[in-house]
């Protein structure tokens, strides 16, 4: 009996993946993002805000990641936005063959910037690059101030968070100075944007950052 | 959930490793695996005995090495290692850090014959 050392990367073959997908993208030119979130945070409305901030500016296009239905897609779809739906069947989040698919269906020659929504989960979309170029967790203030404390991994990864339903402070006990110090002290790279997806309040910003990568 | 997709990934690689090497079976496949990743072992198990049969990895002993999550103090460079609710540094009191352990995931080694 020996042992061999192999010291390899587990899922080496969706990095692999991710890595075309990426090219492909830099090829057309396409900036794109991983939206990550909890089911509820406002991923869709987000994305739906942020397609009306850039009207007329840069055309979005997306791709909806749901265990099951059409319900996002058809959403976004009204809005006027190129967009394909991919059903994991119960799968906790998407994956590089997943979005390869989807890319291979949208009409890439009409898009600046691809908006990915994961499925909702703060714990494997993390964990299975997809080919994008930013990385955003969308946190949404009922969900309390301490969820980087339970999903380190995706708050120390990501290259954005997005606090959405920031009109309901005045209702819950939310510590918005708490939460800040948090991710500052996590990833203090990360941009924190504040955002109610209701009143359209910090939507501007965002939107803006967004524009600012695909200059 | 995610976990199928990672076993079929850890099979490949030990079975590729184990074929270049000329060997007949696989009798140990070791992982490490960080606190951050979010595997079950449990799940990797389950999934492994499932798809193993018939491979040179048949019969293999899983073995778990876990990582503990460790941060790096930005403030005054302390390593410690974050408690549940508590990511104060120890030294300082800053809150958080650089995580420097606990997202590893690799196959380490595989036992042949």
């Amino acid at each position: 009996m020996a042992e061999m050392k192999v010291v390899e990367k587990i899922m080496a073959a969706n990095d692999q993946i991710a890595e075309q997908n990426r090219r492909l993208l830099d090829e057309r030119g396409i900036v794109t993002v991983n939206l990550m979130a909890s089911p509820g945070a406002g991923k869709t409305s987000l994305i739906l805000c942020t397609v009306e901030a850039l009207r007329g500016r840069l055309r979005v296009g997306a791709i909806e990641g749901d265990t099951a239905s059409r319900v996002d897609a058809d959403r976004v779809a009204t809005a006027g936005v190129p967009v394909v739906q991919i059903n994991t069947g119960g799968g906790c989040h998407l994956d590089a063959p997943m979005v390869r698919y989807a890319l291979n269906r949208l009409p890439l020659d009409e898009i600046d910037l691809l908006l990915i929504e994961n499925v909702g989960n703060l714990v494997c979309p993390a964990g299975f690059a997809l080919g994008e170029h930013v990385n955003v967790v969308i946190a949404s203030v009922p969900e309390g101030d301490d969820k980087p404390y339970k999903y380190p991994g995706m708050f120390s990864v990501v290259d954005a968070v997005v606090i959405n339903k920031t009109d309901l402070l005045p209702y819950l006990d939310f510590d918005m100075v708490a939460f800040r110090e948090l991710i500052a002290g996590l990833n203090p790279e990360a941009r924190i944007f504040e955002v109610s997806c209701k009143t359209g309040e910090g939507i501007e910003a965002w939107a803006d950052w967004l524009a600012g990568m695909c200059s | 959930m995610h976990e199928l997709a990672i076993t079929e990934d850890i099979l490949r690689v030990a079975v590729e490793h184990a074929q270049r090497a000329g060997a007949q079976r696989i009798t140990a496949i070791n992982l490490v695996i960080g606190d951050l990743s979010s595997i079950v072992d449990d799940s990797v198990q389950f999934y492994f005995d499932f798809l193993s049969p018939g491979t040179l990895a048949e019969g293999a002993q899983l073995h778990f090495e876990r990582v503990a999550a460790r941060f790096r103090c930005r403030e005054c460079g302390q390593e410690f290692t974050p408690q549940d609710r508590d990511w104060r540094c120890p030294r300082c009191q800053a809150v958080g850090g650089e995580v420097i352990a606990g997202k590893e995931f690799y196959v380490d080694s595989i036992e042949v014959e």
